[in-house]
């Protein structure tokens, strides 16, 4: 079966204008056409914030749940129905500060959904209070005066909750977007993709710097698997390796050739240098976009089947009546 | 030799074994209840250990207790005080005397009876049994040494000898009670089925146990026997109420052929209902130890949406973690079985004591107007069919269902008849009818039960959006449009309060009663008992025990309002009582209420409900 993008749009969204929230979900919509699950096999499942309203916008089975709680509602509904594709749905305050415990567990238990984090760095919801991704020293209603804590990076928490899959992209940049989208649906496992997205209202410009096409030709990476790590308006700028960091070269300057560039390595099991370039921050550094770890390991819900599967081969009962006869039994007469 | 032994026969005998906690005083316990259960006599039991792993050895924290009431007839608690007493340390018969009557024999290891252990049990004198005054007969036996020279040819170290002394004091009881010991052996065999040597040695220790009796006579005159005078014929098994829980959620989703899914977190009293499911992989259960409470819960309302039998299992600081996702269910309509192994709180409290106190948070402890059914359990064997009917009220309603167990009956355990699948009412989940494809909204109801149609995803042509925000009743939209949220509120109220329940039955003096006893959940045993007690006393007297509480049999004001006097007995300050009033127009009963974290004693409440019937 073939389908289109309007196969999986359902209803008029009623986010604010220019918000990143409305980019991302006609890449979604657009994914899953591309990816081809039907709608009646997907479910999407979401927590509370702005970004939580999605599945309201998706012609899929759904839910809207309660805060934080998605990645937990996810992992029940995988492990109950592995035939469904699950995407779940969540914003920086949903999925890292009340779900953060659910965030990294499922990342653990690589449990095959598709984790989208909208991350806008605040809490639009509730009118503009401070986020665990916003930066030391912002300034919100709930921190007039800056705040006094750092910030989680997103790809470090599912590093340290042993991820094997994570992405970025920019709201507004569509086909990459997509084709992480894509990427996720196809890795078996957690896949975490961060969507670094604007609050026109609260937080507007936080990722201005990568935001339009002229910002990130200057100011971010395109990862792609096999390819050398080059980036720069003509792609004049590469990344090597220096010590146990990493440097921004100029091809050409200092005897710098295109075979001194690091070579992307996605399926790489060991995670440093993935890390590494999930954390880089301008002004430095670009920021890296596409995907940036994807190493397949057993999935929670198939190694759960197969449990089962393999018990039932072992053990001698197979329903309830068998399984009343393995007590000790007596009887009267 | 002294004179031969007489043996008595006895209507019910109650055996309390008590010691360290490392002294197996609960595999004691329960391998005397396997062998009388197995002779036919009917049992009630209940362990009481401590709340500490491993409390200082000898220490009084770290008393560990299993009482097992035997009955040739019915026997409906684990008795208040107990015929014999076997205390393994000085701290156990310090702390465990209380529970011995005054006629009762008691057993002690006077190895463990020395200088330090009367110091660490707190004792003044060298003379324990003098200085606690005690009368009754005592069987004053070295038993570790006994079990040393017993096993002293089998090369085990001395540590690995003395974990057998449990086993001598059974033996000696096993004489004691006339018991086959063949039972036991079988028990030991399959037990410790990869530790063969483990197994002879602890069957050897059980013989030198019954002999030892035998030869000595143990300083007693009688031996005994309960003949069963048995009752309904079948098959029989010993179960505690947590296993019947777990069993009961295994039959209910094989009878609405579904797979069942547990979310759970470990949590005393509750935890051997995950460690019981998580055994029958066989059977397809699906069991997750999540990350914490709350996922728990919201992980079985995602497995209900995605088309399970799902159920959460916890205690009552669970249920305070549990109730956004129970409300989630609530206001998404989506089938879920709640169960709270009741303990002692506020907060973590008494966590491996029992108590009724969960009953208001139970029915109240969400936010909104939050509708939800809840069933309790009378009894150990009883938490089956309440944990059945819990899974078919859930299924066929469309609502998140609580089922109320405690520490009392969850650790307890009886003698079960095993039922059959066939004689179980079906569980028929309200599908969406195929006709709706297309047209399908999931808030739309069928107008004879106020039940909404429920859609599993996978289905194509049903795809729909369920969420924690109102919903439109007719199209399943969002709406804040208040008559809709009137409506919406009515709705959910209105199709639990229309679940149909069996009237509650009055056992005893029912059609003059002079007093009725009411109660809920598993104080069953002990309310029955004092009824009896004050009936063969010449009162009349009668119970009505609730296993229904919301929503209540439609009988209940009916029964509430026939006799002159009421009284409401829970253990609680008064939640039911509460509850009842509330429901009930004019009804204003009498109150016996305990908060100790102990099961009632059924001569305090024959006392108390006496001074009621004499006002």
């Amino acid at each position: 079966m073939s389908f289109t993008a309007q196969d999986f749009k359902k209803g008029q969204p009623r986010w604010c204008p220019g918000c990143g929230d409305h980019f991302f979900l006609a890449s979604l919509h657009k994914a899953m056409a591309e990816i081809g699950i039907a709608p009646h096999d997907t479910a999407v499942i979401s927590g509370i914030g702005c970004s939580s309203r999605l599945p309201y916008y998706m012609n899929t089975y759904a839910m809207q749940t309660i805060h934080g709680r998605a990645a937990a509602i996810s992992t029940g509904a995988k492990v109950a129905n592995p035939n469904l594709t699950v995407w779940q749905i969540s914003g920086d305050g949903d999925g890292l500060a009340i779900g953060g415990n659910h965030f990294i567990h499922a990342i653990r238990r690589n449990v095959d959904i598709n984790m989208i984090l909208l991350n806008n760095r605040i809490y639009g919801l509730t009118k503009g209070q401070y986020s665990p991704t916003s930066p030391r020293g912002f300034v919100s209603k709930s921190s007039p005066y800056g705040t006094v804590e750092d910030p989680f990076r997103p790809a470090e928490l599912c590093f340290g909750a042993r991820g094997r899959f994570f992405a970025r992209a920019v709201a507004t940049d569509g086909p990459a977007t997509v084709e992480i989208l894509k990427a996720a649906a196809a890795h078996k496992g957690a896949s975490v993709c961060e969507i670094l997205q604007n609050c026109v209202i609260f937080n507007d410009g936080t990722h201005e710097s990568v935001y339009n096409k002229e910002g990130r030709a200057k100011n971010a990476i395109y990862l792609r698997h096999g390819q050398p790590m080059l980036f720069g308006e003509n792609n004049e700028f590469g990344l090597v390796q220096d010590g146990f960091g990493l440097k921004v070269v100029k091809l050409g300057e200092n005897g710098v050739t295109i075979d001194d560039i690091l070579v992307h390595d996605a399926h790489q099991e060991d995670n440093t240098l993935q890390l590494k370039l999930a954390l880089m921050e301008g002004p430095d550094y670009p920021i890296a976009l596409g995907v940036i770890r994807d190493v397949e390991a057993p999935t929670y819900e198939t190694a759960v089947a197969e449990q089962i599967e393999e018990i039932k081969g072992v053990k001698k009962y197979h329903n309830f009546e068998e399984l009343l006869l393995t007590n000790d039994i007596w009887e009267v007469k | 030799m002294s004179e031969p032994l007489v043996v008595k026969d006895l209507e019910q005998v109650v055996v309390r074994f008590s010691g360290d906690s490392g002294d197996g005083m609960q595999l004691a316990g329960n391998i005397f209840s396997t062998i009388s259960a197995t002779v036919g006599n009917d049992i009630s039991t209940f362990p009481d250990y401590p709340a500490d792993i491993r409390a200082p050895q000898g220490s009084l924290t770290g008393v560990s207790g299993f009482q097992i009431h035997i009955g040739a007839g019915k026997v409906f608690t684990p008795g208040d005080q107990c015929d014999v007493l076997v205390a393994m340390n000085a701290a156990a018969l310090k702390t465990q005397y209380k529970f011995a009557k005054p006629t009762a024999c008691i057993i002690i290891d006077t190895d463990c009876f020395k200088k330090t252990d009367l110091d660490k049990a707190a004792f003044k004198t060298d003379d324990p049994i003098a200085e606690m005054g005690i009368k009754q007969d005592v069987i004053a036996a070295p038993i570790s040494q006994m079990v040393k020279d017993c096993l002293a040819d089998t090369g085990m170290d001395n540590k690995a000898m003395l974990k057998c002394r449990n086993m001598f004091a059974l033996g000696l009881v096993c004489w004691l009670f006339n018991r086959d010991l063949s039972i036991a052996e079988n028990y030991l065999r399959t037990k410790f089925a990869k530790k063969p040597a483990i197994a002879e040695a602890n069957i050897r220790v059980i013989h030198a146990g019954y002999d030892y009796g035998h030869n000595t006579h143990a300083s007693t005159s009688h031996t005994y026997t309960i003949e069963s005078k048995v009752k309904v014929p079948g098959k029989y098994m010993d179960i505690s109420g947590n296993k019947a829980t777990a069993y009961g959620l295994i039959a209910a989703a094989e009878k609405a052929g579904l797979k069942l899914y547990l979310g759970s977190y470990p949590i005393t009293p509750a935890t051997d209902i995950l460690h019981e499911l998580s055994k029958h992989k066989s059977l397809g259960v699906t069991t997750v130890q999540c990350e914490d409470e709350i996922a728990g819960c919201a992980s079985a309302v995602g497995a209900a949406f995605a088309g399970a039998l799902a159920a959460t299992s916890t205690s009552g600081p669970g249920i305070c973690l549990k109730s956004e996702a129970m409300n989630l269910a609530v206001i998404q309509e989506l089938p879920l079985v709640v169960i709270d192994v009741q303990r002692g709180g506020p907060s973590t409290g008494l966590p491996t004591k029992s108590e009724q106190t969960d009953l208001l948070q139970a029915l109240f402890g969400r936010n909104g107007e939050s509708p939800m059914p809840v069933i309790a359990a009378a009894s150990p064997t009883d938490c089956f069919d309440a944990a059945y009917n819990a899974c078919k009220m859930a299924l066929e309603h469309m609502t998140p269902v609580v089922l109320l167990t405690d520490a009392f009956v969850a650790n307890g355990s009886g003698a079960w008849r095993l039922p059959k699948l066939e004689d179980y009412p079906a569980i028929n989940p309200p599908y969406a009818p195929e006709e709706q494809k297309g047209s399908y909204t999931p808030y739309r109801r069928n107008p004879e039960t106020g039940v909404r149609y429920w859609a599993v995803p996978g289905r194509e042509g049903f795809m729909h959006i369920l969420g924690g925000l109102e919903k439109d009743g007719d199209t399943g939209a969002i709406s804040t449009d208040p008559e809709n949220h009137d409506r919406m509120c009515r709705e959910r109220a209105d199709k639990v309060a229309r679940i149909p329940v069996p009237d509650v039955e009055v056992q005893g003096c029912k059609d003059d009663a002079e007093l009725l006893i009411v109660g809920f959940g598993g104080t069953y045993g002990h309310l029955y008992s004092a009824m009896e007690e004050l009936n063969r006393a010449g009162h009349k007297v009668a119970l009505a025990h609730f296993r229904n509480l919301n929503p209540l049999p439609a009988n209940t004001a009916e029964v509430l309002c026939k006799y002159p006097k009421v009284v409401v007995a829970e253990q609680n300050l008064g939640q039911f009582a509460a509850f009842l009033r509330m429901k009930v127009d004019g009804f204003v009963p009498y109150q016996f209420n305990q908060v100790k974290g102990q099961p009632f004693v059924v001569s305090e409440l024959v006392n108390a409900f006496e001074d009621i019937l004499k006002k």
